[in-house]
């Protein structure tokens, strides 16, 4: 509060200067918008879809994305945080009516208590259902949920041209909209509100397992053996070690209500970013080989906190300040199954690199049909990296992941992408055209017009 | 109009320091429940299983707040729409809280508007307003429960003004004078009410990540609103203090302001 002054109570004229300090969890690239809307109230959202100029805004949560997707350089943003009351819940059937800016957090700390879960969710609980939705995340359960877009039943959905426009997920109205919508990246209009199927859970706990493994057959046998036994599974890979990747595979399923009592944790926070020195192959590489150690003595079952399971990063608030003032990159792709060798090729390209992280995060999808028009997850392998944001050279490596991911016939994700080539794009997402009728007149975003070139 | 307590048939002769220990805090009438900070300040009343009465311009809001509050733990939300700044509505207000709310034992007063000082500086309308609201009107309403709480010998009765009201600046003097009356008002009531066991709280926020502040320059730094609301509802719990800074460090900015001379600070531009 010390560069506050009793001057900052002055009410200032109506056009705000550019907004620079909005950024993705990346942190990277480092844009400025030209207005962002806060609405408070669904009511207030057509009359800022009606003073807008044409592809001039776009919906931001918790920015939680990666890269560019949740961004808008030189245009407008409807910050819809504020749009965060829970509108309706049957206990019967735990179906949940809540407006786009609640939290997964918000929804996990409300109705967990009544024994009710998220149906998917992702890493991190700081994501908003608007968000969840528009970028159709996956989870733990993808081999035997899907996406958290195939638990979404109805949406409101407010369009610049056609009013709230209701979208349901059966046969009724518009159900081609709630399709464009899951995985839509905020493109179609700006979700009012959204029901939510919940899941039932018996209480906060995990039956969890983690086995170490050392090749990539190794755990393509413990993935195809576990997802038939374990509602959740996914592994951390050490991404220095080449072809024949070491890694920890980790399952787990709800546990029975044990009466144990449970005490929600509150992590450090990263103060500030660090300095760039402290990040280099040999301290990564130093905290893979611990991080390894570690998890293979402590290997087998235990009864964990769903917390510590399903968001071990939550715990140190700001952790994407690890990477330093310039931000990093997350590489999500997808590989075809059968396409093995192209997997192999990728790893070591990224150990030779001697340029990739800490989290590296390994995951067999299942073979849910997907939820929307342009949802990521589909049947195959799918690898997840940090790298640190260091120029030309980062975004060269990851120039020649592209071409083994493209040549595989494999997909990259959009909501953790700041660079991926319009003819990447095409590739991951052919049905890219289908989508555009669907793009509310309004609606523009930095990722969209860098990969489909449309201004 | 006049103000008359509502006759009665018994009344609780506690000291009031006796008064003081039974005002447990479980029934709340907000006034401009849907201000930002009111909207924090229920959401945390709604998660410890209070009772709310919600008082608010737009029904749809309302609505959708009562939904909410209830799924989240309150055990009871009513609500009543009007416009507050009117203050032919006040006795109808007043009406619906004695019916259905009768055993009240908290009012937080939450509302407030902020135009830009250079409109009122060339409108008295804008002017007259902005003084109607932050300071009439709030004053009126507060006059219906006072008389109440202080016959029943109970309960509290907090307010929100401003650090805007600790000094008159140049850039800000209107929306200032009127929340620095309303905290006088309040200074006075608490005193009123003291010997009735009726507890007043001034709460003064400093700036606050709100619509009322989106605009100005920096307002990315301001107090978030959930910080502010913890200060109240333990304000509201807890027996002190009588005139609630938030976030703490705007007591000793405040007090250093005041400290200025005159011959200075009229040359202070903001």
């Amino acid at each position: 509060m010390s560069g506050q002054s009793a001057a900052t109570l002055r009410k200032q004229p109506a056009a705000p200067p550019p907004i620079k300090r909005i950024l993705s969890w990346g942190r990277y690239p480092k844009v400025a918008h030209h207005h962002v809307h806060k609405p408070a109230w669904n009511d207030q959202i057509p009359e800022i879809l009606q003073a807008a100029a044409p592809a001039s805004l776009l919906p931001y949560g918790l920015g939680r994305s990666y890269g560019d997707s949740c961004l808008n350089a030189g245009r407008g943003l409807i910050d819809c945080r504020r749009l965060n009351r829970i509108l309706g819940f049957e206990e019967s059937t735990g179906l949940l009516r809540c407006e786009s800016g609640v939290s997964l957090s918000d929804i996990v700390d409300v109705f967990l208590p009544k024994g009710w879960f998220l149906p998917v969710t992702p890493g991190t609980r700081f994501v908003t259902v608007g968000g969840a939705i528009a970028n159709d995340v996956h989870g733990k359960n993808h081999h035997c949920a899907g996406t958290f877009g195939a638990h979404v039943r109805q949406i409101g959905l407010h369009r610049s041209n056609d009013g709230l426009v209701i979208c349901n997920s059966g046969s009724e109205a518009n159900s081609d909209m709630l399709r464009a919508t899951i995985g839509g990246l905020g493109l179609t209009g700006v979700i009012a509100w959204a029901d939510i199927q919940l899941k039932r859970v018996a209480g906060p706990w995990i039956d969890a397992e983690s086995i170490p493994f050392q090749s990539l057959n190794t755990f393509l046998e413990l993935s195809r053996e576990s997802n038939d036994r374990f509602e959740y599974t996914v592994a951390w890979l050490d991404c220095f070690a080449g072809k024949n990747p070491r890694g920890i595979f980790f399952r787990g399923n709800h546990a029975a209500d044990s009466g144990k009592e449970f005490h929600p944790r509150r992590g450090p926070k990263l103060p500030f970013a660090l300095p760039e020195w402290m990040l280099n192959r040999y301290s990564v590489k130093a905290f893979n080989t611990a991080y390894y150690r570690i998890h293979a003595t402590r290997k087998g079952a235990a009864v964990v906190p769903y917390d510590s399971f399903f968001y071990p990063l939550d715990s140190i608030r700001q952790w994407n300040l690890l990477y330093g003032r310039q931000g990093f990159l997350q590489y999500q792709c997808v590989i075809p199954e059968t396409n093995v060798e192209a997997f192999e090729e990728l790893l070591d390209r990224i150990a030779r690199s001697g340029m990739g992280s800490f989290l590296g995060v390994l995951k067999q999808f299942g073979s849910a049909p997907p939820a929307g028009v342009l949802s990521f997850p589909r049947p195959g392998l799918t690898l997840a990296l940090d790298f640190a944001m260091r120029g030309e050279r980062t975004l060269k490596l990851m120039q020649s992941l592209d071409e083994v991911v493209q040549q595989s016939g494999g997909a990259l994700y959009p909501a953790k992408d700041a660079r991926m080539s319009p003819a990447l794009f095409e590739a991951s997402f052919p049905r890219w055209r289908g989508f555009v009728p669907y793009i509310d007149p309004k609606m523009s975003s930095s990722f969209w017009r860098r990969v489909t070139g449309v201004q | 109009m006049t103000v008359t307590a509502h006759p009665t048939t018994t009344r609780p002769a506690a000291t009031p320091a006796a008064a003081m220990n039974a005002t447990a805090m479980k029934k709340i009438v907000i006034l401009g429940a849907t201000s930002a900070i009111a909207l924090e300040v229920q959401r945390q009343l709604a998660h410890q299983g209070r009772e709310l009465l919600l008082v608010a311009r737009s029904p749809q809001r309302l609505a959708e707040l009562q939904a909410d509050l209830v799924i989240r733990g309150a055990q009871r939300v009513l609500t009543y729409s009007t416009n507050l700044a009117s203050i032919q509505q006040h006795a109808a207000v007043f009406e619906f809280v004695r019916r259905n709310f009768p055993d009240f034992d908290t009012v937080l007063l939450a509302y407030g508007s902020m135009h830009d000082q250079k409109d009122s500086e060339t409108s008295v309308d804008v002017l007259l307003e902005e003084l109607q609201v932050n300071f009439v009107s709030a004053t009126a309403i507060l006059t219906w429960f006072a008389a109440d709480l202080e016959r029943r010998h109970t309960g509290c009765l907090a307010a929100i003004t401003s650090v805007a009201g600790d000094r008159g600046r140049r850039s800000n003097y209107v929306y200032g004078s009127a929340k620095g009356a309303l905290s006088l008002f309040l200074q006075g009531l608490r005193s009123r009410l003291h010997p009735a066991g009726v507890r007043v709280i001034t709460v003064k926020p400093g700036p606050v990540q709100t619509a009322m502040t989106d605009t100005m320059p920096n307002s990315a730094r301001f107090a978030d609103p959930e910080q502010v609301a913890r200060d109240i509802v333990r304000a509201l719990e807890r027996r002190s203090p009588d005139v609630l800074y938030t976030p703490k460090i705007w007591r000793y900015i405040m007090t250093a302001v005041q400290q200025i001379p005159e011959t200075i600070f009229k040359r202070l531009s903001f």
